[in-house]
């Protein structure tokens, strides 16, 4: 591993490690009883210069190689308490990148250096009650009004949401517009109309998670990230970098559970003899730990393609789904391997096991890993970096000929590749059909995604029309596929049951839709 | 109304199981659930609660009822076991008394110990529990270090029990103590300790992963005076004794593995119906769909296994293997399937206040009490090589018989 | 940034894919049909110094790092017959390896030179019919006779041990010794008293796997390779590197079934779509192209820190534990996506499930892999380089 670590790095890590374990460690478990970490710690890390490593130095950073943070993340997840290790891992990577790279000066000179010193925390505002995997489905809106936004809404899961000072928070600023709508907005946590409520979890107990809400807050407009519209593409710049500071913490942790059970399984009698005698026991270690090895390498290797500016979606999301999961298993293995005191709190496989849960689903779930994986192994779907210099734009590469760029369940990275058939030329080509059939007695909308199709079956007959109204039925497809449909080259039952086309309303509505199309 | 995907339950299918799960379900609908949260707040359970279920007829089933039990079959603890579970309460600890401690006493117990303790075990107002595994040891009951030494008329009772399953609240325990040294498994034997005899002293309910509206805790026995009457079974004969009831022991546990799947899945197609991402309802991707199916194809298949077990105890006949291998496999599965539940509720599955984090954090432990899984295919592999070795050696004597008389 | 391979590899990659594709792919169903491969391959191999790259000059070989054989091995893995594979590998790198390491000059210019060319195969005979797992309960014996050795004994499961000109066998020459009782002997296949027989396999068809009987077999004492009582450790030195060739073999295979499978499934279509459509399949190619990536660079790794000089004992058994583990998963799944056509031997993933099933049981079966490493993590075993 000597590739990768420099004798800096590895001095750097010993003063790291002493001081975890001599300020972090001994409280964690007061901590996590208090649901709590108090904000001391922060400052003295500051004081340290364990933050802000690889941020300029004019802001009080370091300005160090991006193997610095992978050694950060590295001891922290030694630490065996998820949420103490977040609290960081959100301010530093996940929540300020974004003022760094996108904000204006006056923004940077606000608030880097308080995260710096670790005076300062912040979160990264995404998730909504309604809107998690689905982020492009976010409804907080920041309505511009002189010189303030009004922001009104509700955030939830947020890290450091409780007692933090900032949320650098995802807003539509167009509401009306899709992605292109999106706008990063830091609000404050002081700022009149924000509260929160402290969510009870499973586990990152030492980590506060809040629900927030947004009454009419009044936000500066000097507070806006960057350009409005522009949010979208901002985050999904950072995301990579989100995906992968999990990795390298669960190496740790994976390999610091490994530890405990191996000097718990030394001393454990049972039947006359250390239970590290057991055959099972010892080729569960054995096969643990060589997926604990093959993940090191691999988190090596995407940390090394980072620190090289090299962009690689299908890795990092990659390294967060395997890593997560593997943290899960080995959790749960070590666990069995402590018995009855695996389940007691006092000792440490119980909080490993609880806190390592929710890896495979927040920073992107592990079912939404493996759709992005799918659509660059399948789908041939490139992702090109975004230019350095701030201005974020990711560019989606068009899938390959033959390749159809969309997944049936619409996720959030699509592109959509409508044929260019005009709406007029839709309407008219099924108005024979639908005067042909009985009307409907509802009506009936196919929405392609910022155009749509409305059968109108409440009259005497079926009118059909590009109208947009609320429908009792709405059936959500690509014009191709509706195209497909009503030349009869896709089954609209087969379609309906595979998810191909999606419903909402009126089922029965639906039902009709073989009749109108055979 | 049996659906077309889950199996029938003939050992429920009578009106009187239609009738009994509807008073279970007042109870833990009115009785149980809302106190939840101030009872994971404290670790254990309020007194009430077990009264409550006295009062309805949920505690002691199967016990006599000239000692106020019920005198139902098994089938009814079962039943009790699986809605409790699928409620997803691990408070009160209704099984391990009723179908645990009750029995011991009225198999095993003296008429002294019966007419003393059934009687407020039925009506709730005594709680027992059983005290076996040690600090050092688990799995190895054998080399358990608590000892009773013979004083005459009494013992006095040295050493410490933990993880004792309500524990804190009982008013007695069930002790597995060493009553002679050097024999082995036939050095132990089960005593009743009342928890306020001087010098038998509890310590505070364990903080858990799981289970934390149901106490936990250490036992800590100091020259606690026992008088021989409270000796359950026969002297020396404990070990035996406990092997006689692991199988029903053993198939609570799978119960309440069934249970706690056919409650989370129930809260999972819930969910699954209403969140919505990507403009649809989570149900309508084919992962949901997919993940679903596995769940409930793995509960209807376990509960046909569990069944079987449930009708042999009936019948007496349920052996400790088969138990064992309901038991790890009903666990194991448990484990598996919640946590896929869990995955369904994206980040909600992680917050305490909904339940599929507790049904997660309850699971855990179902594969380690009552004797760790890797116990469990210890004792099935040994006991298959033994019977398969013992028929070698009857084929191996039946040739050489053959022979034998084939060369006269 | 750390880069594995140079121009140089990523040329000789594309020179000996497209030697493959030519002289090898053409004629696989052929060879999986005869269940042996033909002379003439071994000598073209020879010709083109593939058998060599690793070998001194002075032998004729190429004195190439040691990436070329990673390259080497990844490239055979896409053949689709792990018969070939075994055949075509064991003879440079199991049986040529031991003559190169313990060899003495005259026995490197009697096999070694031949070995690299082509004209001579060799095979390495370890396995007997009642000690696989347990080397060192080996019961073929060499008992010294004057100036020769007497073998008595059999072998079983060899690779290229019907077929080979020579065999690098595993003897004790002290059968009350174990470990240090066993040496290694070069036996020529014409001597007397050696014979031999096919063994019919579920998979690697096109390679000669071999039952091999010694009948009082008669070896000059010059045939013993290496020092007497020194075998066992020989053998347990190279296997670092042929249990790291296996890891590779591993994922080389599964990528190459992800790659014909991901053809397949975009062509096939069922209920009105290509079936690269449906979401749980996406997802598995998704979980399964993950899994290879993660052991592939763990592999390089390794390789990185064996060229370093690291004898990666433990490391190296991770990886052909996951690598194989891997293969078997990635064989069954991506024969499910085929459906019925999975199960047809004119498509390649019947072949290629066949062939991966033996990944977890030769070369060190997975449980021995597991006795390993806990005895490297729980025992603190470390392993010396001999």
């Amino acid at each position: 591993m000597s590739t990768f670590f420099t004798e800096e790095h590895e001095l750097f890590r010993q003063s790291l490690r002493a001081f975890l374990e001599k300020e972090a460690i001994p409280h964690i478990d007061q901590w996590e009883e208090d649901r709590r970490t108090p904000r001391d710690i922060w400052k003295k890390m500051g004081d340290m210069g364990f933050l802000g490593l690889s941020y300029p130095e004019e802001y009080g950073g370091l300005g160090l190689d991006f193997f610095y943070d992978v050694v950060f993340n590295e001891e922290l997840g030694r630490c065996n308490s998820g949420g103490f290790a977040i609290t960081q891992q959100v301010t530093q990577y996940m929540s300020c990148p974004n003022i760094l790279k996108y904000g204006s000066e006056e923004l940077k000179q606000r608030y880097l250096p308080g995260i710096i010193s670790g005076d300062l925390i912040s979160s990264i505002g995404i998730t909504e009650p309604g809107a998690g995997s689905d982020a492009q489905n976010i409804s907080t809106t920041a309505i511009k009004d002189g010189d303030h936004y009004v922001v009104n809404g509700a955030k939830t899961f947020i890290t450091n949401g409780v007692y933090g000072d900032f949320i650098v928070t995802v807003v539509k600023t167009d509401p009306e517009a899709g992605a292109a709508g999106v706008s990063l907005l830091i609000l404050e946590q002081k700022m009149e109309g924000v509260t929160s409520r402290k969510l009870k979890k499973l586990g990152w107990h030492s980590s506060d998670t809040a629900e927030l809400n947004f009454d009419n807050v009044k936000v500066p407009v000097e507070n806006l990230i960057g350009e409005e519209g522009r949010g979208f593409y901002y985050l999904m710049n950072g995301l990579q970098l989100e995906r992968l500071v999990a990795v390298p913490a669960a190496v740790t942790g994976c390999e610091t559970a490994i530890e405990m059970s191996l000097q718990y399984m030394s001393e454990r009698e049972a039947f006359g003899r250390p239970i590290n005698k057991f055959q099972v026991l010892r080729h569960r270690i054995a096969q643990l730990a060589s997926e604990v090895e093959a993940l090191k390498a691999f988190s090596y290797h995407c940390c090394e393609m980072y620190a090289n500016d090299i962009y690689d979606v299908k890795l990092c999301s990659m390294a967060k789904l395997l890593a997560t999961e593997l943290c899960e298993k080995v959790a749960t293995e070590c666990l069995q391997f402590f018995g009855g005191y695996g389940f007691m709190e006092e000792y440490p496989m119980a909080r490993m096991y609880r806190d390592v849960r929710v890896g495979t689903i927040g920073g992107g779930s592990s079912e939404i890993m493996r759709e992005i994986i799918a659509k660059i192994v399948i789908d041939g779907q490139g992702y090109v970096k975004p230019k350095s210099s701030g201005n974020g734009i990711v560019e989606r590469k068009a899938s390959t000929p033959g390749g159809n760029g969309k997944s049936d369940n619409g996720s959030t990275d699509t592109a959509e590749t409508t044929p260019d058939i005009s709406i007029e030329e839709i309407v008219s080509g099924i108005q024979a059909k639908a005067s042909a059939v009985d009307a409907l007695g509802k009506t009936l909308k196919f929405d392609f995604g910022g155009e749509q199709i409305t059968i109108d079956g409440t009259g005497a007959d079926n009118q059909v029309s590009a109208s947009n109204p609320d429908a009792d039925c709405t059936i959500n497809l690509s014009k191709e596929d509706f195209h497909k449909l009503v030349s009869g080259n896709l089954n609209p039952m087969n379609a309906v049951m595979s998810g191909q086309v999606k419903i909402d309303g009126d089922m029965g509505l639906a039902m009709k839709l073989q009749s109108l199309f055979s | 109304m049996i659906k077309n995907y889950q199996l029938p339950r003939k050992v429920y299918a009578t009106e009187e199981h239609a009738m009994f799960k509807k008073t279970v379900e007042e109870y833990f609908k009115n009785h149980v659930l809302p106190h939840r949260e101030k009872w994971e707040e404290q670790g254990y359970c309020d007194k009430e609660a077990w009264l409550k279920a006295g009062e309805l007829g949920l505690l002691g089933i199967t016990c006599d009822p000239k000692y106020g039990g019920m005198g139902l079959d098994f089938s009814f603890s079962a039943m009790l076991i699986e809605e409790q579970s699928r409620y997803g309460a691990a408070a009160p600890g209704i099984s391990m008394h009723s179908d645990i401690v009750i029995p011991y006493i009225e198999k095993h117990g003296s008429d002294f110990l019966k007419e003393k303790y059934l009687p407020g075990c039925c009506s709730g107002e005594l709680i027992g529990s059983l005290g076996m595994t040690e600090p050092s040891t688990g799995s190895d009951l054998q080399a358990i270090k608590t000892f009773a030494e013979d004083k005459g008329d009494h013992w006095i009772v040295n050493g410490s029990k933990t993880f004792i399953t309500i524990g804190y609240t009982s008013d007695f325990t069930i002790v597995a103590c060493k009553t002679s040294k050097g024999a082995g498994s036939r050095g132990i034997s089960l005593i009743i300790l009342d928890a306020d005899m001087p010098g038998f002293s509890k310590g505070k309910p364990f903080k858990k992963l799981g289970l934390k509206t149901s106490d936990t805790c250490e036992l800590f026995f100091e020259d606690v005076k026992v008088p021989k009457e409270n000796l359950v079974g026969e002297l020396g004969m404990g070990f035996i004794h406990m092997m006689t009831e692991l199988p029903r022991e053993r198939l609570t546990i799978a119960l309440t593995a069934i249970g706690a799947v056919r409650g989370a899945l129930e809260h999972t197609l819930a969910y699954t119906q209403e969140r919505k991402a990507f403009k649809q309802p989570i149900c309508a991707f084919q992962n949901t769909q997919f993940e679903v199916a596995e769940i409930a194809t793995q509960l209807e298949y376990h509960c046909a296994f569990v069944d079987r077990c449930t009708e042999l105890l009936g019948e007496e006949k349920l052996t400790a293997e088969l138990a064992s291998m309901a038991k790890y496999h009903s666990s194991d599965m448990q484990c598996k399937m919640i946590d896929a539940c869990l995955q369904l509720f994206g980040g909600y599955g992680y917050i305490w206040e909904y339940p599929i984090a507790r049904y997660y954090g309850d699971a855990r432990v179902q594969r380690i009490y009552g004797g760790t899984n890797e116990i469990m295919k210890l004792m099935i592999s040994r006991s298959i090589y033994a019977d398969f070795f013992q028929e070698m050696k009857a084929a191996k004597k039946h040739a050489q018989k053959q022979m034998a008389a084939a060369a006269n | 940034m750390t880069k594995y391979f140079t121009e140089e590899h990523d040329t000789f990659r594309q020179s000996f894919r497209a030697f493959l594709e030519k002289e090898v792919k053409p004629n696989i169903d052929q060879w999986e049909k005869d269940g042996q491969l033909p002379r003439d391959i071994y000598k073209k191999f020879g010709e083109m110094g593939y058998f060599g790259l690793n070998r001194p000059e002075e032998y004729g070989g190429l004195d190439l790092d040691m990436w070329y054989g990673v390259v080497f091995d990844e490239e055979i893995a896409r053949m689709n017959s792990g018969g070939f594979g075994a055949s075509i590998g064991a003879h440079p790198m199991l049986a040529l390896t031991h003559i190169t390491h313990e060899g003495t000059e005259e026995q490197k210019q009697k096999y070694l030179v031949p070995g690299i060319l082509g004209t001579k195969v060799g095979c390495l005979a370890i396995t007997e019919p009642s000690a696989g797992s347990d080397v060192q309960s080996v019961r073929t014996t060499a008992i010294k006779d004057g100036d020769e050795y007497v073998i008595n004994g059999s072998k079983t499961f060899i690779t290229n041990g019907v077929l080979s000109d020579f065999l690098v066998v595993v003897c004790k020459t002290d059968p009350d010794q174990k470990a240090k009782g066993i040496s290694l002997f070069i036996i020529d296949r014409d001597t007397a008293g050696v014979s031999a027989t096919f063994l019919d396999k579920l998979g690697w068809r096109a390679s000669d796997t071999g039952e091999i009987a010694f009948d009082n077999v008669r070896v000059p004492a010059s045939n013993m390779l290496g020092a007497e009582g020194q075998g066992f450790f020989y053998i347990m030195q190279h296997f670092v590197s042929e249990r790291l060739a296996m890891a590779v073999g591993g994922y080389a295979a599964s990528e190459y079934a992800i790659e014909v499978t991901l053809k397949y499934m975009n062509e096939r279509e069922a209920f009105g779509r290509k079936i690269n459509r449906f979401q749980v399949l996406r997802h598995r190619i998704a979980q399964l192209s993950a899994e290879i990536e993660m052991v592939k660079q763990f592999c390089y790794s390794l390789y990185a820190r064996y060229a370093a000089g690291e004898y990666v004992v433990k490391e190296a058994s991770m990886a052909k534990l996951l690598g194989t583990q891997l293969a078997d998963k990635t064989m069954t799944q991506c024969l499910q996506m085929f459906g019925g056509y999975g199960y047809m031997e004119e498509y390649p993933m019947a072949r290629m499930f066949r062939d991966t099933r033996l990944g977890q049981i030769g070369g060190g079966t997975s449980e021995i892999l597991c006795e390993i490493i806990a005895k490297a993590m729980i025992d603190g075993r470390s392993y010396k380089s001999v």
